[in-house]
């Protein structure tokens, strides 16, 4: 401030100086909270963060797949002999026990999200391929091989009834 | 740190001298009265509708099926899109308001007159493109009166002689206002503000140029102007807090004062509401356009009423300085052309009755004849007053400026002999 030097008590101008720009840069900062706030998921795509699923219609060795947050959900009603082999074994990248993958071991469900670089595997016998970069996952969603660093994930879910599942 | 910085700026770009020069020491005449304070009021008004415009079209559709709906959907879902969408409906109107009496204290001022004819010619651009860009913004809401605002407004070209009809079908890109016209409407209402942010940096040029004019209407001697900084960033800081709390007081209790119920309604080209009304800000232009009782008539008479005011730094014969302040002719002239106007805007406003419509008529005979008489009315003025002596104060201000004159012209001579 020009003149500063000048006046009679210049630490009290520099005081209200610096206070007034305070404010000023509170005002600012308040003002701009609703318009980053606006760039934030609206309220339509929050209500979209649960989805139910009815899955009586999924037969054994059947796969569905429905959207969760945008996301692909794999719901896999598993034979019992893909229960029996995934129990059996254990990925040895990311190693988890089949039990702590699922609630029922007869449904697995997983967010069909390689966790390499984030493209959809594709079903086949063993598991699904990960048709970007040759990712293999098992039938309880665990890599086998490639370069994905970590099982797919499972995401939070519950059993509303026998049949019907409410994820997220 | 900070000091280093700038140095190492400063040696490849002139920001510290520049902001020395235009912000910090600019000479501002010190008898700056709060009427000045509309025009960095403007820029604001600019600024606000530029960033809440932003974070709209983050979440706005621009097609005939989803653009009311997600009106709705910035209202109802998105966070704080309320706000952000009040802030640029009433700021649309406040933006209006501001530049109206930016225009009328030029007027009351005379500060249209030389040197600053560029500064009055370059804002007569952005009145134009700020009215452009309200009628290309008012389509996007897709409510009934945004579709007939923009069907009656687009018709008017139909007045071009001979391919009028193709004109208008141009315009739109379809046989009717529809799909293709709110997609290129959308397009345009995001570019014209761009192109009003050009444009002000001209009128600021030209302003750092020839100076800000001042409530006496004489240029200033050296001594009577004060450094811009601190004196006049505190007054229109003062100001600015002033207007927020106005503009505030709308958008958040009277959001809805200035838009109309009946666009609350999707756009329906089978029904055109019973009682049509632009915004207000193009009221009296309306009524102008109506008084006309025809359709060329009325669209050149509508035209005129804006682009005539580029006339003033012509029309205004008078050498005396101050505009309204020592003319007691011109300042009748002055406040009698405000009252019109609202009688135009009041005339716009309703619904056409025979009164009304002559009332209209009388009003648009009136507003031309304040411009057209202007001429004739300055010299019979500045004769009076030179007849009767003009008041102490001004021929102070007068031999004042007639001195200064004289000191730069010795100046100048000395410089090239």
């Amino acid at each position: 401030m020009s003149g500063s030097d000048s006046v009679e008590n210049p630490q009290r101008r520099n005081f209200l100086g610096a206070i007034t720009t305070v404010v000023g840069a509170g005002g600012v900062a308040a003002a701009s909270f609703p318009f980053i706030h606006s760039m934030n998921p609206s309220k339509d795509v929050l209500a979209g963060g649960t989805t139910e699923v009815d899955i009586s219609h999924i037969p054994p060795g059947g796969t569905h797949t429905v959207a969760w947050q945008g996301k692909p959900v794999f719901i896999v009603h598993r034979t019992p002999e893909e229960i029996s082999k995934m129990q059996a074994t254990v990925s040895l990248k990311d190693p988890e026990a089949d039990e702590k993958r699922v609630q029922n071991p007869e449904w697995l469900v997983v967010v069909g999200i390689c966790s390499h670089l984030g493209c959809v595997p594709n079903r086949n016998a063993e598991g699904w391929l990960c048709a970007c970069h040759n990712s293999t996952y098992d039938n309880s969603g665990r890599i086998l091989q490639g370069p994905a660093p970590k099982n797919l994930e499972v995401p939070p879910y519950k059993f509303v009834t026998a049949n019907k599942i409410l994820i997220g | 740190m900070i000091k280093r910085t700038l140095a190492w700026i400063d040696r490849r770009f002139p920001l510290t001298s520049f902001v020395q020069h235009s912000l910090v020491e600019y000479p501002t005449p010190r008898n700056l009265s709060y009427w000045w304070n509309f025009g960095s009021l403007a820029g604001i008004a600019l600024v606000i509708q530029i960033v809440t415009g932003i974070f709209l079209a983050m979440h706005y559709k621009a097609d005939v099926g989803m653009a009311f709906d997600s009106i709705q959907h910035i209202m109802r879902d998105v966070n704080y899109g309320w706000l952000i969408r009040f802030l640029h409906s009433s700021g649309a109107s406040a933006f209006f308001a501001i530049i109206y009496i930016h225009m009328a204290r030029t007027l009351y001022y005379g500060s249209y007159r030389a040197p600053r004819e560029l500064m009055w010619w370059t804002g007569q651009g952005l009145l134009l493109l700020l009215m452009a860009t309200a009628f290309f913004g008012y389509l996007l809401p897709w409510g009934q009166m945004s579709y007939w605002g923009a069907a009656v407004i687009t018709n008017l070209f139909r007045a071009t002689p001979f391919i009028g009809d193709y004109v208008v079908i141009w315009l739109r890109g379809d046989f009717q206002v529809g799909d293709a016209t709110l997609t290129r409407f959308y397009a345009l209402h995001f570019l014209f503000p761009f192109i009003i942010v050009g444009a002000v940096v001209v009128h600021l040029i030209a302003l750092h140029t020839v100076k800000s004019s001042n409530p006496s209407g004489i240029t200033l001697a050296a001594k009577d102007n004060i450094p811009f900084h601190p004196y006049f960033t505190i007054k229109d800081l003062y100001g600015l807090g002033v207007y927020l709390i106005v503009f505030s007081v709308f958008v958040f209790f009277l959001p809805d004062t200035l838009i109309m119920s009946s666009n609350n309604v999707p756009a329906n080209p089978f029904q055109t509401p019973t009682h049509i009304v632009p915004e207000w800000y193009f009221l009296p232009f309306y009524a102008i356009l109506r008084a006309v009782p025809d359709l060329a008539g009325g669209v050149v008479a509508m035209g005129l009423s804006v682009l005539i005011f580029a006339a003033m730094p012509f029309l205004d014969r008078s050498k005396i300085p101050g505009g309204a302040r020592y003319r007691p002719f011109y300042r009748t002239m002055f406040y009698l052309f405000i009252v019109n106007i609202l009688v135009l805007g009041y005339v716009g406003a309703t619904t056409v009755t025979p009164g009304t419509a002559l009332l209209g008529q009388f009003a648009t005979v009136f507003y031309f004849s304040v411009f057209l008489l202007l001429p004739w009315v300055s010299i019979k003025e500045e004769k009076y007053l030179r007849a009767r002596g003009l008041p102490a104060e001004l021929e102070t201000l007068i031999k004042d400026e007639e001195t200064q004159k004289a000191e730069h012209r010795q100046k100048h001579k000395r410089r090239h002999s």
